[in-house]
């Protein structure tokens, strides 16, 4: 069985962000391996932990530097990765992340695609959806349980709903994002960083997966980000002091009289 | 040719009942669709014919039901198959979902389908001077907000955070044409089955749904003290939400965890108690109309986005707020 992962390199979710000229300034921030992936991350390991003969590849698109973070995913103990990097993919929108990547998944082959739920940047929960899509293969996403029926044809994946969960059986091959809960990711090993440096890691170019411009998507032309904000500054920092009781009667009183919220 | 400008909205559903979230699309929808003179169009899937006149009071002009039994339960296959012909037939200017689990997904996977972009978890929509949407969402978990124009003729697809449209409510005088249609879908084409779907104990509210969010931290204690916060969180109508530390500690479930890698509130109200208000909890709550803080530590960063703040022991003063509370609004609760 071989199992994908799609990693995406993101800003460190401690950072603060910090605007200039109405664009993040996101030269000097530490990047880390977007946390939802490292679930993704997880559960192959875990299924390769019960079903040996599993192959554990991970998929980025991105610059460079993204590297840092298929080598993090490699220590945990992915087996191999591929980085899809060409000047091309510089300006692709997320519609064509997902196209490359099917692009790629389909040149490799594959049982299982896991992704994170979303990645924490532009927190679009887009690619996980639109590559399953472009694969033709069924979808589950933000799954907090994964179970496995049938000698590994059939998935059974519970996923959160607003006010409470469902599972849902999916044959293979399937896509699944995966969310907080599902599993607890591993920290890499000293021995794991060091094979790790080991793993192959190839890169797919624009003519190794025969991708051109043209096949761009439409959504840059009708999506005009024209900047970022920081939400208003906040909090009238007004201090209610007293005993205790003095306070929840005076808050009480404030909700109900001025804030007009209860 | 003038084309109208017309707005499609998938309505979720939940349990035989509308959810009260796709009420607030419908509301969005009205708003735009008064401002481009277009009409609303609320697409369901397999409801009741009378539950579709609440749709219509909300602001639909039209209600488009697609009836099929395999609707009894919807999955996103079923729903992609029976949304896309109908966007390809319509060309609405624009499709609104709910910013739900489904609805992200449904949007998403229409997105790829029809090859034109998406924007997710939007909190505001204007139009420019050409009539063109304005369109602002969170990004970095709430941390920034980003600024898109949208060009063209569409269709262009949003998903909307909830608790954030919600308008003034049903005009019951308003009326509007409910349409039955039969719709085939190819059994060949369905892979996904629901097994089980399990309601959270005691029917409370989603945290994301919740106008008033009584959220906890270590600062709590130990796990049976979130007892405290139920209470006020019943008395209020609310949720109870929890940070990161204690759910890692397993004291909650994570479905309540607020912040970056957690769920994102816009309640009206939010109660932090105990909670010392990390960068990656702030992200996930500041949009609330009105923060209050308990915390023991008069430095701890809660303070900074709090409306009020109050210096003490959550503890000793959770109990007294919910008895205060349970004066003023009634013996009943």
């Amino acid at each position: 069985m071989r199992i994908l992962v799609c990693v995406k390199q993101v800003i460190d979710t401690a950072a603060r962000i910090e605007l200039k000229d109405q664009k993040l300034d996101g030269t000097a921030l530490a990047r880390v391996l977007n946390p939802y992936d490292e679930f993704a991350i997880e559960e192959a390991l875990r299924i390769r932990e019960l079903k040996h003969d599993t192959e554990i590849v991970l998929i980025s698109l991105g610059p460079e530097c993204f590297r840092d973070s298929l080598r993090a995913g490699l220590a945990m103990g992915a087996d191999r990765a591929v980085h899809l990097m060409d000047p091309l993919f510089n300006k692709v929108d997320s519609l064509t992340t997902a196209y490359l990547l099917s692009l790629a998944a389909t040149l490799l082959g594959f049982d299982i695609i896991f992704c994170g739920r979303q990645a924490v940047d532009d927190d679009m929960a887009l690619v996980g959806p639109a590559l399953a899509v472009y694969l033709k293969i069924p979808c589950v996403t933000v799954v907090t349980k994964l179970d496995f029926l049938q000698d590994w044809d059939v998935a059974v994946a519970t996923r959160q709903i607003e006010g409470g969960s469902e599972a849902i059986e999916s044959p293979i091959p399937a896509l699944f994002t995966c969310q907080k809960g599902l599993n607890q990711p591993r920290l890499p090993s000293l021995k794991g960083i060091m094979a790790a440096k080991k793993k192959e890691i190839e890169t797919f170019n624009a003519d190794k997966l025969g991708f051109s411009l043209k096949e761009n998507s439409s959504s840059k032309e009708t999506l005009i980000h024209t900047g970022l904000s920081l939400p208003d500054r906040r909090g009238k920092g007004k201090i209610i002091g007293g005993s205790p009781n003095e306070v929840a009667t005076q808050l009480v009183k404030i909700l109900r009289e001025e804030e007009k919220v209860v | 040719m003038i084309v109208p400008k017309n707005i499609l909205v998938f309505v979720e559903l939940g349990e035989n009942a509308i959810k009260p979230f796709a009420f607030e699309a419908i509301y969005a929808a009205r708003i735009l669709a008064d401002a481009l003179g277009g009409s609303v169009v609320a697409l369901c899937l397999g409801i009741e014919k009378h539950l579709a006149d609440s749709l219509v009071h909300w602001g639909a002009d039209s209600v488009k039901i697609l009836v099929n039994p395999l609707f009894e339960t919807i999955t996103l296959e079923k729903a992609l198959l029976a949304i896309t012909p109908l966007v390809k037939d319509q060309k609405p200017y624009a499709v609104f979902f709910s910013a739900t689990t489904y609805g992200k997904e449904l949007a998403a996977s229409l997105s790829a389908k029809l090859n034109v972009g998406l924007l997710t978890d939007c909190v505001s929509i204007d139009l420019g001077k050409q009539g063109e949407m304005l369109v602002r969402r969170p990004v970095y978990a709430s941390k920034a907000i980003s600024h898109v124009t949208l060009q063209g003729s569409g269709p262009h697809i949003l998903s909307l955070r909830q608790n954030v449209f919600r308008g003034p409510g049903p005009d019951i005088s308003r009326t509007g044409k409910v349409e039955l249609i039969d719709f085939k879908i190819p059994n060949d084409r369905l892979f996904l089955k629901i097994r089980e779907v399990v309601r959270e104990s005691g029917g409370q509210i989603d945290v994301t749904e919740a106008r008033v969010v009584v959220s906890g931290g270590l600062g709590m204690q130990q796990p049976e003290n979130f007892k405290f916060l139920e209470d006020l969180a019943q008395v209020l109508h609310g949720a109870v939400g929890a940070s990161r530390p204690v759910v890692d500690n397993g004291w909650r479930n994570y479905s309540n965890q607020i912040g970056q890698t957690g769920r994102t509130v816009q309640p009206d109200l939010y109660i932090a108690c105990g909670i010392s208000g990390s960068v990656q909890h702030l992200a996930g709550m500041s949009a609330a109309k009105c923060i209050i803080a308990i915390n023991k530590d008069p430095n701890a960063p809660i303070f900074s986005v709090a409306d009020y703040g109050i210096i003490g022991d959550a503890l000793e003063i959770l109990p007294l707020l919910t008895e205060e509370f349970r004066k003023v609004l009634g013996s009943s609760v």
